[in-house]
């Protein structure tokens, strides 16, 4: 196709300039040698997908939103996640943390030079307003994404921003102000292309690569130690690895649900060459599971772990038999029973809260 | 039995001499006189506790006493009766029962929620370049989908003549292209930037795998809709999922036609976890550019600034600073066996193999040591070696049973040598996450275990 473009331009330039009538006949099959293919995008199709919002604030619509409606939003719909304060390290990195007043002035976050600061927040990292703007807008609450209106964009992004301090409690973010807020972001100085690793000569960046090893084959280093290695108690860590191993094979998997015999070799350390393959479960599945993901109660719920709320089977512990208790607590929401992060009230239809109430009360059994 | 350089095998019961051929009989001898195992030993003094026993002999094929292997005495079933019938399985056949421990597995505590999440191919069990569909890695940011193509649509708008609205069934018109491409994470390796974090292969580098993708290249759909190639120097490239997730990507990579717009993997459609019906594939760049579920290309005149390039995969340098629009997964290489979390079963020949590549193009050689990096010997490269894939090597290796610190080392077709820790660390520090392309040590301990290290 590359080849046609260098070709046909200059083809169609000629053909233009000395048959001036055919020009209009020929433009479409010179337009697309793959007539057929594709038809014209309407403007309502456009406005319905072309979502984004560039740096330069391209694409961002009309409206506004105060600090004090975006805290209403934000603890309905983003504190089961993020925590009141977007502090929370419970499901995803914390957002809010680690930026100063200092850095509001200088816009580099000078904790990002300290090795020993624990963990970037969002509010370290990112260098502009319409990146939090855009990624709000397109992808968030998590299970219900593009359901917040412009608005509402605007209000979360300004009490997210509230919480940094990067505008006061009882600001308005609006599309006439978000640029003079892009003045006030802490990291908006951070960024740098000085690398070689764009795939383009669009940033100008480094000319070479930044490591520059050689290919020496003979007496290449005086003496190689083993700096670092994982300590024995994280032998079986990721669980039993001659069970991630093939049952056949030049090597096979450590046993690591043994302890390691570290005097002989393969005294008992390697899996069995010949083990009776695991027969896949054949007894029914719950129903429950599958509404479980349906709903999405396993973005906040996980079988054997706490994740944001708590699992399955504390819940199953603790109201062993009580499916109406559960189904009532599932479809009202709540707080404080298993920690201060709020569950919101569940709008699934209410046969399958009673299969999931049912299924908990039963002992949540996989 | 005993072998040219003097070990003792239970295992292999014919002549080893003759397994090995002539430079490998050569290379063993030379190696074992040059003082390796002596500086090895030493080495991992500090490591390995306990004194070395006599070696127990492992005896997994030993000649019989009397009689023989009851495996070959006794006929089995399979040779006995009667087998299945043709299109068992419902139509689509499966792995083995016996290959249920090959599967894609996620790192405990990685992630809090496996929509947001990571699962790692099997490196240690896979052969050749291909990565088998089901065991591609999944990095998922809001969870997968299994979308009806009929109802698919794939849109090109911004600095275009005719902003276009595409079907699957006009895209699958079009002329395509067959290609072999790895596709690496960008935070493959990412926990090792420290120190050793991980067991295995598996989880230091299972989120790459390989496959021969077909599609349109994006050149032919951006010409189609009349994209405006001089002043459109970006590209935005957005998901139809949750998360809509989205990428700058430079025009001129776009205009070398490596770029693809891809419905095919490995012979069929695409995984739904990797992106059916439709999905960018982008050669030489980390794998979060690939959109999954493509369902627009904006054609614009500066970088996005997107989610997951001004707050994710950016590299933290030491003063501070993050390097943005870092795309490119340089030159990289890792032996897959023997590797971290396996047993060498017993002392003698083994084939050590691996994979190698670069997102720069070609791989041109590898070189393999199992001293820790002082000696190195170069690899055999298998065919097919193609640019932006995944290349195999082997290398002949006989164990002594003595400690060994095995390693390997990528050069790309630009003359770039994959870096060590100390390269990487004093060009970067040891905080930027994303794109650690360091050699890979493995220990084989004397037991026979092996080890995930890091050497100084």
């Amino acid at each position: 196709m590359s080849k046609f473009r260098k070709v046909a331009f200059p083809f169609v330039l000629i053909v233009a300039s000395f048959v001036a009538l055919c020009a209009a006949s020929v433009a479409h099959a010179q337009s697309t040698p793959y007539p057929g293919v594709g038809r014209l995008a309407t403007a309502k199709e456009i406005a319905a997908w072309d979502i984004d919002v560039r740096p330069d604030f391209k694409g961002l619509p009309a409206g506004s939103g105060s600090v004090e409606k975006g805290q209403d939003i934000w603890e309905a719909k983003c504190a089961q996640c993020h925590g009141v304060f977007g502090e929370s390290n419970e499901v995803f990195s914390p957002l809010v943390g680690g930026t100063t007043k200092e850095d509001i002035q200088t816009g580099h976050v000078a904790n990002l030079r300290r090795s020993d600061f624990p963990g970037r927040t969002t509010m370290m990292k990112v260098a502009t307003v319409s990146t939090l703007w855009d990624y709000i807008n397109r992808a968030m609450p998590w299970t219900a994404p593009k359901s917040l209106k412009p608005d509402e964009v605007y209000a979360v992004t300004a009490y997210l921003l509230s919480l940094a301090d990067v505008v006061p409690d009882n600001f308005v973010l609006s599309d006439k102000n978000i640029a003079e807020v892009q003045q006030r972001m802490p990291n908006r100085n951070g960024m740098s292309t000085q690398h070689n690793l764009w795939p383009g000569k669009e940033f100008k960046g480094a000319p070479r690569p930044d490591t520059a090893n050689v290919a020496c084959m003979k007496d290449c280093i005086p003496e190689a130690k083993v700096a670092s290695m994982l300590p024995d108690y994280a032998r079986n860590a990721h669980g039993n690895l001659a069970d991630q191993n093939r049952l056949v094979g030049q090597q096979h998997g450590a046993n690591t649900a043994s302890p390691e015999n570290k005097s002989s070799l393969a005294a008992g350390s390697a899996a069995p060459a010949s083990v009776t393959p695991v027969k896949p479960p054949s007894k029914p599945v719950d129903p429950a599971l599958a509404l479980l993901g349906k709903h999405n109660c396993t973005a906040c719920h996980a079988q054997d772990r706490k994740v944001v709320g708590p699992s399955f089977n504390d819940i199953a512990k603790k109201y062993a038999g009580k499916a109406d208790y559960l189904r009532a607590k599932i479809k009202s929401g709540g707080s404080g029973v298993w920690g201060p992060i709020p569950m919101p009230p569940q709008t699934a239809p209410d046969g399958d809260i009673q299969t999931i109430a049912n299924w908990l009360a039963a002992g949540a059994a996989k | 039995m005993h072998t040219s350089d003097g070990i003792q095998s239970g295992r292999i019961q014919k002549a080893p001499e003759n397994f090995l051929d002539r430079e490998g009989i050569r290379t063993v001898t030379a190696e074992s006189k040059n003082g390796r195992r002596h500086f090895i030993r030493q080495a991992f003094a500090a490591a390995a506790a306990g004194a070395a026993a006599p070696m127990a002999l492992a005896q997994g094929n030993p000649v019989p006493t009397e009689g023989g292997d009851t495996n070959i005495l006794n006929l089995p079933e399979h040779s006995t009766g009667l087998g299945q019938g043709v299109a068992s399985n419902g139509g689509y056949g499966v792995p083995s029962q016996f290959e249920s421990n090959v599967q894609r597995r996620q790192s405990p505590g990685l992630t809090q929620t496996t929509q947001a999440s990571v699962s790692f191919a099997p490196l240690q069990s896979l052969f050749g370049i291909v990565t088998p569909s089901g065991l591609h890695f999944e990095r998922h940011h809001q969870g997968w989908w299994d979308i009806d193509p009929s109802k698919h649509r794939f849109m090109i708008n911004g600095m275009v003549k005719t902003p276009k609205v595409f079907t699957m069934d006009e895209i699958m018109r079009l002329p395509s292209v067959s290609r072999f491409h790895f596709i690496e994470c960008g935070a493959n390796t990412a926990v090792e930037w420290g120190n050793v974090a991980v067991p295995t292969v598996q989880y230091t580098h299972g989120m790459i795998s390989c496959s021969e993708f077909t599609g349109v290249p994006l050149i032919t759909l951006l010409e189609i809709a009349g994209a405006d190639l001089q002043n459109g120097k970006f590209i935005l490239a957005e998901g139809g999922d949750g998360s809509s997730m989205t990428r700058t990507i430079p025009m001129s990579l776009i205009t070398s036609g490596e770029v693809l717009v891809a419905y095919g993997q490995n012979g069929e459609m695409l995984r739904p976890e990797n992106g059916y019906p439709l999905r960018l594939v982008v050669p030489g760049v980390q794998g979060v550019s690939w959109i999954k579920y493509l369902r627009r290309i904006e054609v614009g005149d500066m970088p996005y600034a997107a989610k997951d390039e001004a707050v994710h995969y950016m590299d933290l340098m030491p003063d501070g600073q993050h390097r943005q629009y870092t795309n490119i997964q340089e030159c990289k290489s890792v032996v897959t066996t023997p590797s971290g979390g396996q047993v060498l079963l017993d002392k003698g020949f083994y084939n050590i193999t691996g994979l190698a590549w670069s997102g720069r193009g070609k791989i041109q050689k590898v070189d393999v040591s199992v001293d820790g990096g002082r000696n190195w010997r170069t690899a055999r490269l298998e065919t097919p070696v193609l640019s932006k894939a995944l290349t195999r090597f082997n290398i002949d290796w006989v164990w002594d049973g003595k400690p060994a610190i095995i390693q390997s080392r990528a050069t790309d077709d630009t003359g770039f040598v994959q870096p060590t820790y100390k390269h990487l660390r004093a060009a970067r520090g040891t905080r930027s996450i994303y794109h650690n392309n360091a050699i890979q040590s493995w220990l084989v301990q004397e037991n026979g275990e092996v080890k995930n290290v890091q050497v100084s």
